[in-house]
């Protein structure tokens, strides 16, 4: 069985000069219910993985430095 | 014996650490604390369920001086179309006050007036219940800090996947897989309280978008399948949950919020065309035909109110339970000062928070199996909502304390774990195959196509067909990741509740609770339907219905507030 992936714009965006996950913050991705974020340990910022979003914002409002952002998904705007 | 799996060992197990889950654990704890209690979560009970960003409103409080319990049960009994076991309303009934009061002296935020009384306001029919909390963004952060003081043991970003039954049929314990790295655990337990939320992504949102629904997504419906496929018995499937809710957002607007303020529902022309906002079956089946009808779409109509209302509701809609209402509206450019807000109905569900589907249990929250309790949106306690969740988790907690203290732990067959590693372990096994988004997509397309009411005896058998041969192709799922694990195993549980859906449903062969349950070919309430339909798995491990006598009503309802329910159609415009 043969597979394709499929690109999306996905509704949360990190502003990678103010995200300390470098310095070892996580607390998107802890409590994001849906487990979608993941930190990207190439350049320590955190990342939206999977467009699996119930826009409820605990990301951004738990983020210490403000540097998420939760948009409407693309599909529901 | 398979060695895939790690063993643990506990008193207590709640499962799901929203809303119920964590009231259970805490009491459970706080009434025996040399019990080993465990909160297993598959998000992070920081944040999780359907409360994560605090909630609008108590939308059931019984409060003396405003409500009954007597009162309140009628009134339920009447929007729940008769179909209710009296003693499990009256049991949430007469400890709501208490619970509110327990959660106001931990610091969860309710409305007061200026001489400190609650300050409940009218949305049902009948009776007044709706308690605001405009600043009730704390309560999860208080439930925290309640489960780390009584050292609950909280084990997040795990999903369970089935509850095991001993030899002597009590609950024994069970099996969970790790959402991060796809490890397996089985923790065997002498009581398990199922507190799972809702089903929650059975029916598709018309925006297509998977995780656009009206519940927290997380919850698949995990709950049901795991009764079911425990042999608990389960009650009134067919009673969908259909909530009207701001077109494409699906979200509510919400009514309960803004009614007492003075918003209401309105048609295309701005005119109210029901009597009442309270979300019941009969509520939604006049929502339907205006939606459907020359006069709709169907609005949420606040640009009549005073700058100084329309801020006040701004300000809870925008920071509390659905914050990113604000952003969605002004994406679109609405605002409440000019526009009225595009109103539909959302996908169907099951829950009995809002409805009446859910795990059948007694006014102790027990199930059919001894040992294995649930409370909240999964427990058929119609129409329970949030209090009814911190209720029914209180009394789920303290009657498991009570199993627990006279009972040892039942032994589990080890095939069971053999078995239930196999099943979870299979799609990370293969290379290719179908991804858990493709099987969940057309299950829910199909949810949609043919068990959305109005229900059709011809296309809810055509949908059987249609899911019995997406269970073929379950064998051909593919999980790349432990993520992807995570969503192809939640697709079984909503394949599972997709059927439980159309099996009750073509069970019941009558039309009650307005649109939540009504059958075209069926169109009248009949009396000998007056009764439970119970759902369970047979001998031979196939899906069966039966029926069972409601017990006697504690309290008879009034046959003029039947009728009052019966006729929420405002007349005058029904004569245009
Ligand atoms: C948008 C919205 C608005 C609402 N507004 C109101 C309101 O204003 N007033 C009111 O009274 N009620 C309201 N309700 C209803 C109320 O929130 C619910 O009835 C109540 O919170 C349900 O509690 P629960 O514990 O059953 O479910 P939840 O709080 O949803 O908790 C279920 C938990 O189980 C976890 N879980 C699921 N499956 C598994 C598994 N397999 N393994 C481990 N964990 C699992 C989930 O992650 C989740 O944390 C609203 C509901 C929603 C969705
Ligand atoms: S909005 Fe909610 S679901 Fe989306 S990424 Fe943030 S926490 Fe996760
Ligand atoms: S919470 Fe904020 S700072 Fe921390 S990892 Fe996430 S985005 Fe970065």
């Amino acid at each position: 069985m043969a597979t394709a992936s499929m690109l999306v714009k996905v509704p949360v965006s990190v502003d990678a000069d103010k995200c300390i996950a470098s310095k070892g913050c996580t607390v998107c991705v802890d409590v994001c219910p849906l487990d979608v974020l993941v930190i990207d340990i190439n350049n320590g910022v955190a990342l939206m993985q999977y467009d699996e979003c119930w826009y409820c914002t605990p990301c951004e409002v738990d983020c210490p430095t403000h540097a998420l952002t939760v948009d409407i998904p693309y599909l529901v705007k | 014996m398979s060695a895939e799996y790690a063993e643990k060992e506990v008193d207590i197990l709640v499962v799901g650490g929203g809303t119920a889950g964590p009231m259970a654990a805490i009491r459970a704890k706080e009434a025996n604390p040399r019990l080993n209690v465990m909160l297993i979560e598959k998000a992070n009970v920081k944040r999780s369920g359907a409360i994560s960003m605090g909630m609008d409103g108590l939308n059931n409080a019984v409060i003396p001086g405003h409500a009954t319990p007597e009162q309140y049960v009628r009134e339920i009994t009447i929007a729940n179309d008769g179909i209710v076991n009296q003693k499990a309303i009256l049991a949430y009934a007469s400890n709501s006050f208490q619970m509110i009061q327990r959660l106001d002296k931990w610091g969860v935020k309710f409305e007061k007036d200026e001489t400190g009384e609650f300050a409940v306001k009218k949305v049902h029919h009948l009776g007044n219940y709706v308690l605001p909390m405009p600043e009730g963004h704390n309560v999860k952060k208080i439930l925290y800090r309640l489960l780390r003081k009584n050292r609950v043991d909280v084990t997040n970003r795990y999903k369970v996947t089935r509850v095991a039954v001993g030899q002597n049929h009590r609950v024994s314990g069970v099996m969970a897989v790790d959402t991060r790295t796809a490890e397996l655990v089985f923790i065997k337990a002498k009581s398990v309280i199922i507190c799972t939320g809702a089903a929650g992504r059975l029916g598709l949102p018309s925006s297509g978008y998977l995780f656009g629904t009206y519940e927290n997504p997380t919850n698949a419906g995990d709950g049901y399948a795991m009764a079911y496929h425990a042999g608990a018995e389960l009650s009134g499937i067919e009673c969908f949950q259909i909530n009207p809710l701001i077109k494409d957002y699906n979200g509510p607007a919400c009514a309960y919020v803004t009614g007492p303020l003075g918003g209401y529902t309105a048609n295309a022309h701005g005119e109210r065309f029901i009597e009442c906002d309270y979300w019941s079956g009969q509520m939604m089946l006049e929502f339907f035909r205006e939606l459907e009808g020359g006069n709709g779409p169907v609005f949420l109509k606040v640009n009549h109110l005073a700058e100084e209302t329309i801020s006040t509701i701004e300000n809870i809609l925008h920071t509390n339970e659905r914050p990113s209402r604000g952003r969605f509206h002004e994406g679109r450019g609405t605002n409440y000062r000019q526009d009225m807000i595009e109103m539909h109905i959302s996908e169907i569900g099951l829950c009995s928070g809002h409805s009446a589907s859910g795990i059948w249990v007694n006014e102790r929250a027990e199930t059919t199996i001894p040992g294995l309790y649930a409370a909240g949106d999964v427990a058929c306690v119609p129409h329970n909502y949030m209090l009814g969740a911190f209720v029914y988790g209180e009394i789920a907690g303290l009657e498991a304390v009570k199993y627990c203290e006279n009972m040892s732990a039942d032994k589990t067959d080890s095939d069971f774990m053999a078995h239930e590693s196999e099943r979870i372990l299979r799609p990370l096994k293969r290379k290719s195959g179908i991804t858990p988004y493709q099987a969940e997509y057309k299950i829910r397309r199909l949810v949609n196509d043919y068990l959305q009411p109005p229900k059709v005896t011809k296309k809810m058998e055509l949908g059987l067909r249609r899911f019995s041969e997406i269970r073929d192709d379950l064998n051909d799922l593919w999980a790349d990741c432990p993520h992807n694990l995570l969503r192809a195993m939640e697709v079984h549980d909503i394949l599972d509740c997709a059927e439980m859906a159309a099996v009750s449903s073509l069970y019941r062969t009558e039309s009650r609770w307005g649109l939540y349950h009504y059958r075209v070919d069926y169109p009248e309430k009949e009396d000998d339907w007056l009764c439970h339909v119970q759902l369970y798995k047979d001998g031979e491990g196939q899906m069966a219905c039966k029926k069972i006598p409601i017990e006697p009503y504690i309290f008879e309802p009034d046959a003029g507030d039947v009728q009052a329910y019966e006729r929420l159609r405002i007349v005058a415009r029904d004569m245009l």
